[in-house]
């Protein structure tokens, strides 16, 4: 069996920050591994050691830069990874859910994976897209926001997280995608054996004409266009000064509010 | 603009909330043009009456099957598109929209944005949604028609008003063999002894506290203020509390008269949660954290000093 499962690194932002045109500058961006990715490597990684012959593989869209934070996939197990990349999306802002589909379809026609695996969304752009068009486009059956995950000779059993403490319980015919939710597993550490096996693994540098694709593949309707700090409707007081002042502060407006008394 | 599909949301008998914002959001996109609803399986009927709101054009009914599916729900959807030729389809940014609208996106070969928050249309469409974590907005502008756009939840007010809109059968033909999921039943989590929604004061921690021993300081607290412990998910996801603690749009809805919000960023999910306090504090280090977008008080420093203060403050 072989798992194909969807990696994206994603960028944090920190506290303060500098917006620069439709993104934010690169001095305040923190790169790491998305983290419902961690979450979906954890279920394949899990999949694959209680399995015989199961082959793990991640794929990525990234530049080269990402490929440190593939490598932690492979430390945790993963046995080896593809990263696509290409000129095409440098200049692009906004790569929209229609390219990242038709990228990692073409990616998964080599692979001809049994099960592919995503994660619930990237942390960054948030469009919690991708795995089901991905499915759609495979022609595979799928579950969104799964935080359970059981495989059967042709069938999976999942929950699907709803809202509100509601969970769906589902029979999926596969193969299948399942987009995996944050908690359905405790993803590892990688430890250092992990950390020495993945300089050794593979990554896949691949770029569109390798997938049989060319640039047209990131065209779009949809355009980025501003980026801004939203405006605070908020009304907030804040209260300033060294801790002990600060608490003090607080202490007040709680006592006001009723906190605390008997 | 042009004709608006819009797509409603309903679980177990009922509609969901954001049915009722999908309308007025999708009466605002479609201007002087017609707002067609759809409703598919389930009862259809009742919920056509209810659904007949201020702004509705028609309704359309799919009678088919109990609860969602998205098998069924992609079938009906294209098929409604191409009798309706709208050209935007709206469907909501809810987890079982999200289990079908990139679906319908791609098989359709439309352009999809999810999750959106305000429209423009003065010029064309404009979609106004965030990135990283609420902490930026952004604009996509949308150069073609058809589309595909998801809106979420609580951003639009509730369609009211009757409207006296048609209700039309709709006569779908739903292949079987492309049915390749059953739902077998739902369960509801996060029980036990700790009712997080009776609570009048929740001390809420979040991924700010690092550790799970640090956890004692916030117990320390909520003892302190009479109160009790929720969390953010993350806490939970890494099994230091359990599931009945959380708060936010997978975990329990709270209305206590004080939230105190710890190390907690503000996340959509965890705002759905908590909006509702009477009274919103937080502690934070990072002034840019949108909880001090909803919050009424608010201290931007160190949870590891504020917290021991405050803990002193009531002693
Ligand atoms: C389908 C779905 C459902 C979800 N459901 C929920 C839900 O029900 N509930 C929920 O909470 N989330 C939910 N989430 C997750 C949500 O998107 C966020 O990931 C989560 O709320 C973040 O939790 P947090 O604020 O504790 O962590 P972070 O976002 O990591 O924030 C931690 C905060 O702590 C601050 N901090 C760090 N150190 C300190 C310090 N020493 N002192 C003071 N402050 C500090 C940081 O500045 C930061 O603002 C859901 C997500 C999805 C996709």
């Amino acid at each position: 069996m072989k798992i194909l499962v969807t990696v994206k690194e994603v960028a944090e932002v920190e506290d303060d920050f500098e917006i620069d045109g439709t993104s934010i500058s690169e001095s305040s961006l923190e790169y790491d591994l998305n983290e419902w990715d961690d979450y979906a490597v954890e279920a394949a990684v899990q999949i694959a050691e209680a399995g015989d012959d199961v082959e793990v593989v991640a794929v990525t869209i990234g530049p080269e830069r990402s490929e440190e934070t593939i490598r932690m996939a492979l430390a945790k197990g993963v046995d080896r990874a593809v990263r696509v990349w290409d000129d095409a999306f440098e200049d692009v802002d906004l790569l929209d859910v229609e390219s990242k589909t038709d990228v990692l379809a073409a990616v998964a026609a080599e692979e001809d994976p049994d099960l592919v695996l995503t994660g619930v969304q990237a942390a960054d752009d948030s469009f919690g897209a991708t795995g089901v068009s991905l499915a759609d486009e495979l022609g595979f059956e799928w579950a969104a926001v799964v935080n359970d995950l059981e495989l059967g000779e042709d069938t999976a059993s999942v929950r699907r997280e709803l809202e509100g403490g509601v969970e769906e319980l589902t029979e999926v015919e596969l193969p299948a995608v399942f987009t995996i939710q944050t908690g359905i597993n405790e993803p590892r550490y990688a430890s250092l054996r992990g950390i020495r096996q993945a300089q050794r693994k593979e990554i896949a540098a691949t770029g569109l004409g390798d997938l049989g694709l060319d640039a047209s593949v990131v065209e779009s309707d949809l355009r980025l266009t501003e980026m801004y700090e939203p405006e605070s409707e908020s009304d907030v007081t804040l209260f300033e000064g060294d801790a002990e002042a600060t608490a003090a502060e607080l202490a007040t407006v709680l006592r006001e509010k009723g906190v605390g008394a008997e | 603009m042009s004709d608006v599909l819009a797509v409603v949301d309903h679980r177990r008998g009922s509609l969901r909330d954001v049915s009722y914002e999908l309308v007025t959001a999708g009466r605002e996109l479609a201007g002087g043009d017609e707002l067609h609803v759809a409703v598919v399986s389930g009862d259809v009927d009742r919920f056509a009456e209810k659904l007949d709101l201020d702004g509705v054009d028609a309704i359309h009914t799919v009678d088919y099957g109990e609860e969602f599916n998205h098998d069924v729900y992609l079938q009906a959807v294209e098929q409604l598109y191409a009798d309706l030729e709208p050209g935007v389809v709206l469907l909501p940014n809810s987890v079982n929209g999200l289990d079908y609208a990139p679906a319908v996106a791609n098989s359709l070969s439309l352009p999809l944005v999810t999750d959106a928050i305000a429209f423009d249309t003065d010029d064309g469409l404009d979609v106004t949604r965030e990135m990283y974590g609420s902490k930026v907005e952004t604009t996509i502008e949308v150069d073609a028609e058809p589309v595909v756009v998801t809106v979420r939840g609580g951003e639009w007010p509730a369609a009211e008003a009757n409207g006296g809109a048609d209700v039309v059968p709709f006569d779908v033909d739903i292949d079987e063999s492309a049915v390749r999921s059953t739902v077998t039943g739902f369960e509801e989590v996060g029980g036990g002894d700790v009712d997080i929604t009776d609570a009048d004061v929740l001390v809420s921690v979040g991924r700010g506290i690092g550790e799970e021993e640090n956890l004692d300081l916030v117990f320390d607290l909520a003892e302190a203020l009479d109160a009790t412990v929720s969390s953010s998910r993350p806490i939970v996801d890494n099994g230091w509390l359990p599931k009945n603690r959380q708060v936010g749009q997978s975990g329990k809805v709270v209305t206590p008269d004080v939230y105190l919000a710890i190390g907690i960023s503000g996340a959509v999910q965890h705002v759905a949660g908590m909006k509702g306090a009477e009274t919103i504090v937080a502690i934070n280090t990072d002034p840019n954290a949108p909880i001090f977008d909803i919050a009424d008080y608010g201290v931007v420093d160190d949870l590891f000093d504020v917290v021991p203060a405050l803990i002193e403050a009531f002693e």
